[in-house]
């Protein structure tokens, strides 16, 4: 449910680090809560992003969702398959449900990161 | 073409939709609307300064017939309060009286323009003005404006004259405080009036948590915006003290006047210290939901928030009535006076009912909510264990964790047994909540057989929890794809090649 | 009246349930300091037919434009309401059904929704409609808070010949910060170079209105591609009855579209309720504030309606929702879609060109008698406004009193302009009734 090579983020994203990339996602507790997943708002490639900063917003038929990234930097690519299928959210978190791929600024941002661990201790404590 | 005929699974013909209107083609005899053209013929084009139009539009071509089946059809697959009982909490689906209807058909009303001479609408502005003052008086506000469409648009008109008010005595001040109860429209309303949002939390017996209100109110503090009784039904004891620490800081009082309908003559949100409500017609006033409106949000303020209302409201004059516009106005919140039509049917309710007749409503909307709480609150839940005013929420918390069964499968199972289902999932601050308001005007029997259903869903839950997470069985269409409908938006009909 | 179906008996039995001795005691959480210790200063209660009396009198003491020879216009109209429309809001299921949130028992609602949207998107020529706004007035300010949010700028280019109440109402929400306004006049139609003067970066639409508040059709083709160049949108508020002969504002360039729906099934009721319409390109519609339904299928595989994209309302966004909007007008929004249903295309169509023709019959007619000019040279579609060479209230008042509204005297709408006369011609003037007006007017 949470993979130990990922990093997470408080808000429920979380970072696979790819050389000086970051590609950001939403976990599995996250698109749980949600439901079906009808629509991402996502920035487009160019685009700042700032840790701990709201990126965009991710909605489902009765709630919406702010999403914090977890890292600065700039968009290098932005996963367009999710305008016609956002269900790939909910059905692959980890995989094809990714949603930015970011180049770090500042790499040492990764340390304020949770492991997998961690987090499912945050994620229980919320449940 | 050929009526698409659905059907459900053991063969029966869908009483659900069955075609658009634009399907139903037939032969039309030439266009029998207006009469034969009696002055002479101009080219359109030439009219219109070369742009008569390439394509007609394309609008249904039926005869009446066709009408009159197409939405009677679409008639039987709605279920109204003439149907059966509509226990929404916070929208008060009380019955809709049928002289009502004829009133505001009445040529003398309906056929009205609003630039005719105020001389040839004496009835009409005597009508406003005699409405204005019964809501002054329910409200304990006296100075009143019709011109609010809705309640949010009332809202929203207090907000704004709120903000005049601040302005004209050179405090502008930026931030709103509601309550974690509170229903969107606040919070919306704020934001359109460029105001902040400050939200202050529910303390345990469900009334605002007034130290921390008290923590918030600051000179910035435009004004607190509350609704009492609160949208779980419940009277905040501490208002006088809210609404005084409110003004103690320079801040105003609204009430958002949604839940009027438990204290009719019995308490006045005036009284309470409050400096302006909006009132919603089409909730304590009986005027018809119609599917989501029209509705009418009149606003009732203190006098020295007079000035400051939208003109023009209605006026005694040396001969009769006639609009004046206030002397700060803010201005207008819409075209023409306010919904008339609307205002005629609240109007019929007020005077058929009297005062004794709007304190028996709300005797008797507080007596039945507190029967319902009393005899479902073994089965349920009940968050605040106090005695409740014409609402109360329910929680379907035990259901879910006992038996995996969500407040929304409860409330579809409802729809088996012939109720609509109360509001779900409002307010925010009660997980899988319930929120029933019977009214007035549902029989003993009516309360009962609610109690029924409610229980037998109860034991459902236990015994068939799988069952209940695919109903509605019986209704014209199953249970929506709801996210199908957000992710891939149809939201007109189109031919098919 | 009363219906409340509870006898004093079912009370007791409800109170003993409860475990309380009186309905009182119920109301102990309400300080004594605010209890009521009085009735209401309201009279006794009516029986129905004293109520009946009663409202019968205060109709009586009106005399009703649909009862007179009636020219007014001014964004609220004269025009036939087909007895089928009536018959259909009065069917209980339709008006005393509340919002459609509960789908499954609420097809009949949502679907003919969804036929209005559809009816309008075809009138307008945008690609989406919302199920109903207030009024036009209100659509209007909506729209331009839409574009302020589309594209993300703070000032909004408004043409000075829009309905003056319109205008007003746009103020009025403008004073709370979230849009400036920057004026473009002219006389009876705005010019063009007004609108390039105010073209720039900061400029989130133009908003105009043809036909205007004059009658008068502007030049939205030449006005939309300024806004464009700008990189602001363009919002147009039209009429819906000429829509069925005029070319929609979709293929001049509008990006969204506006109105007042009041002409189409809805009786004038002193200017309210009315109905206000909101159409928009599809790209846009997730900034597109008020109700939506969209289609979709249930579990069963069978076709449903159901409201959607409903996280741009208010009770799911709160205060970063589109508009503060819950009840709209959803009944008018019915009764107009039964009357497109009633006339259908041919009969719309006839419609819009009777009022055409009897309106420039009548214009004709009245710059003939010498006591009426034109204040300007514009096409126009069934409403035009003239310069009275007298007293124009004397008139209007001398016309009333032999049974007719001359129009409406432009000031009483709000706007400037106190010897201008707008006159509407519907299809419920005959030209007996426009000859017999003429000839009464040109003697006076």
């Amino acid at each position: 449910m949470y993979p130990s090579d990922l990093k997470y983020h408080k808000e429920h994203e979380w970072v696979r680090v790819e050389g000086d990339i970051a590609v950001i996602g939403i976990s599995h507790f996250a698109q749980d809560q949600l439901g079906e997943v009808v629509y991402v708002d996502l920035p487009t490639e160019g685009d700042e992003v700032t840790a701990d900063e709201t990126f965009g917003e991710i909605e489902s038929v009765k709630s919406v969702s702010e999403l914090y990234s977890p890292v600065t930097g700039e968009i290098v690519e932005v996963n367009g398959a999710l305008d016609d299928a956002p269900e790939t959210v909910n059905e692959e978190p980890y995989g094809e449900g990714w949603m930015l791929k970011v180049r770090m600024a500042d790499p040492s941002e990764l340390d304020a990161l949770m492991s997998a661990e961690d987090y499912e201790t945050l994620i229980q404590d919320e449940a | 073409m050929t009526e698409r005929l659905a059907h459900t699974p053991d063969g029966a013909p869908t009483r659900g939709p069955r075609g658009t209107i634009f399907e139903q083609r037939s032969v039309r005899a030439q266009s029998d609307v207006v009469a034969q053209l009696d002055v002479p013929e101009l080219p359109v084009d030439d009219m219109l300064g070369g742009r008569a139009r390439e394509n007609a539009p394309e609008l249904p071509n039926v005869t009446e017939v066709q009408i009159a089946r197409h939405y009677a059809h679409l008639a039987s697959m709605n279920f109204g309060v003439d149907t059966g009982s509509y226990p929404l909490g916070s929208c008060t689906m009380k019955y809709n009286p049928r002289v009502n209807e004829d009133a505001a058909r009445l040529p003398g009303f309906a056929g009205l323009h609003p630039y005719q001479p105020e001389s040839s609408v004496q009835g009409a502005l005597r009508l406003m003005f005699e409405l204005q003052e019964a809501l002054g008086e329910i409200a304990g506000l006296p100075e009143v404006t019709l011109q609010p469409a809705a309640g949010a648009h009332g809202e929203l008109t207090a907000i704004m004259c709120f903000r005049a008010f601040h302005e004209h005595t050179g405090d502008a001040r930026s931030r709103v405080i509601i309550p974690d109860s509170a229903h969107g429209t606040n919070p919306a309303t704020v934001s359109m009036a460029g105001y902040t949002v400050t939200q202050v939390p529910s303390n345990g017996r469900g009334g605002v948590d007034v130290a921390a209100l008290r923590d918030a109110l600051d000179t910035d503090v435009a004004a607190v915006m509350l609704t009492n009784p609160n949208t779980l039904g419940l009277f905040d004891e501490n208002i006088c003290a809210i609404t005084d620490a409110a003004h103690q800081v320079g801040a105003l009082a609204y009430c958002d006047g949604a839940n009027l309908n438990a204290i009719m003559g019995i308490a006045r949100p005036g009284d309470m210290g409050f400096d302006a409500m909006h009132i919603n017609l089409h909730k304590t006033f009986s005027t018809p939901h119609g599917g989501g409106g029209p509705g009418s949000g009149p606003v009732c303020v203190t006098p020295e928030l007079a000035p400051y209302l939208p003109g023009p409201v209605v006026a005694r004059t040396d001969d009769g009535y006639g609009f004046v516009v206030p002397e700060r106005s803010i201005g207008r919140v819409r075209s023409f006076f306010g919904n008339f039509g609307v205002l005629v049917r609240a109007y019929a309710y007020i005077m058929g009912l009297g005062a004794q007749g709007l304190h028996e409503a709300s005797e008797q909307a507080v007596v039945s909510a507190n029967y319902l709480k009393a005899r479902l609150c073994a089965a349920y839940d009940v968050p605040y264990d106090r005695t409740c005013m014409h609402e109360f929420v329910l929680s379907g918390m035990r259901q879910r964790r006992e038996h995996g069964v969500r407040t929304l499968d409860i409330a579809k199972r409802l729809l088996d047994y012939g109720t609509h289902p109360p509001t779900v999932y409002f307010p925010l601050i009660v997980d899988e909540a319930l929120m029933i308001e019977p009214t007035e005007t549902e029989s003993l029997a009516e309360l009962d057989r609610f109690v029924d259903a409610m229980l037998a869903i109860a034991q459902e839950a236990q015994a068939e929890p799988e069952m209940l997470k695919h109903a509605p069985y019986t209704t014209p269409v199953r249970r929506l794809d709801e996210a199908r409908a957000a992710r891939d938006p149809q939201l007109r009909w189109r031919p098919t090649e | 009246m009363r219906f409340v179906p509870i006898s004093s008996d079912q009370r007791e039995r409800m109170l003993r349930v409860i475990g309380v001795e009186s309905a009182e005691e119920l109301f102990a959480d309400v300080p004594a300091s605010v209890h009521l210790d009085r009735p209401l200063a309201l009279g006794e209660p009516m029986s129905e037919l004293e109520l009946v009396s009663h409202l019968d009198a205060l109709a009586r003491a009106n005399t009703p434009a649909s009862q007179l020879v009636s020219f007014a216009g001014a964004g609220c109209y004269d025009h036939y309401v087909p007895s089928i429309v009536d018959h259909v809001l009065r069917k209980p299921e339709f008006f005393t059904a509340y919002t459609p949130y509960q789908p499954e028992v609420s097809q009949g609602t949502l679907q003919a929704f969804f036929e209005y949207q559809t009816m309008i998107c075809e009138l307008t020529g945008m690609e989406v409609s919302n199920a109903s706004m207030y009024d036009g007035a209100t659509a209007f300010v909506e729209a331009a808070l839409m574009a302020c949010r589309l594209t993300k700028r703070h000032t909004v280019a408004v043409a000075r010949t829009v309905h003056p109440e319109w205008l007003a109402t746009l103020e009025t929400y403008a004073a709370s910060g979230l849009f400036e306004i920057e004026y473009v006049s002219g006389e009876g139609l705005t010019a063009e170079d007004e609108w390039r003067a105010v073209a720039d970066e900061h400029v989130a639409a133009f908003l105009v209105a043809s036909p205007n508040y004059w009658g008068a059709l502007e030049d939205v083709e030449a006005i939309a591609p300024l806004a464009h160049e700008a990189g602001g949108l363009a919002v147009v508020a039209t009429n819906p009855v000429l829509l069925g002969v005029m070319e929609p504002p979709s293929s001049a360039g509008a990006d969204i579209v506006v109105g007042e729906g009041q002409p189409l099934g809805n009786p004038m009721s002193f200017g309210g309720p009315g109905l206000g319409f909101l159409s928009c390109r599809m790209q846009f519609v997730r900034q597109m504030p008020g109700r939506l339904v969209g289609a979709t299928l249930d579990a069963d595989g069978n076709e449903a309606y159901v409201l959607t994209l409903s996280t741009r309302e208010q009770h799911i966004r709160r205060e970063k929702a589109t508009s503060n909007i819950c009840s709209n007008h959803a009944l008018n929004a019915l009764a107009a879609a039964v009357y497109l249903a009633s006339v259908g295309t041919d009969g719309l169509v006839d419609v819009a060109r009777v009022c055409l023709n009897r309106a420039h019959y009548m214009r004709d007619r009245l710059l003939e008698t010498g006591r009426f000019s034109a204040p300007w040279d514009a096409p126009f579609g069934y409403e035009f406004a003239l310069v009275y060479d007298g007293n124009v209230r004397a008139m209007h008042e001398e016309m009333r009193s032999r049974g007719y509204l001359a129009g409406v005297i432009a000031e009483d709408a709000g706007s400037g302009g106190t010897d201008l006369v707008v006159f509407a011609v519907t299809e419920k003037r005959t030209r007996a009734q426009i000859d017999a007006f003429i000839e009464e007017v040109a003697a006076l």
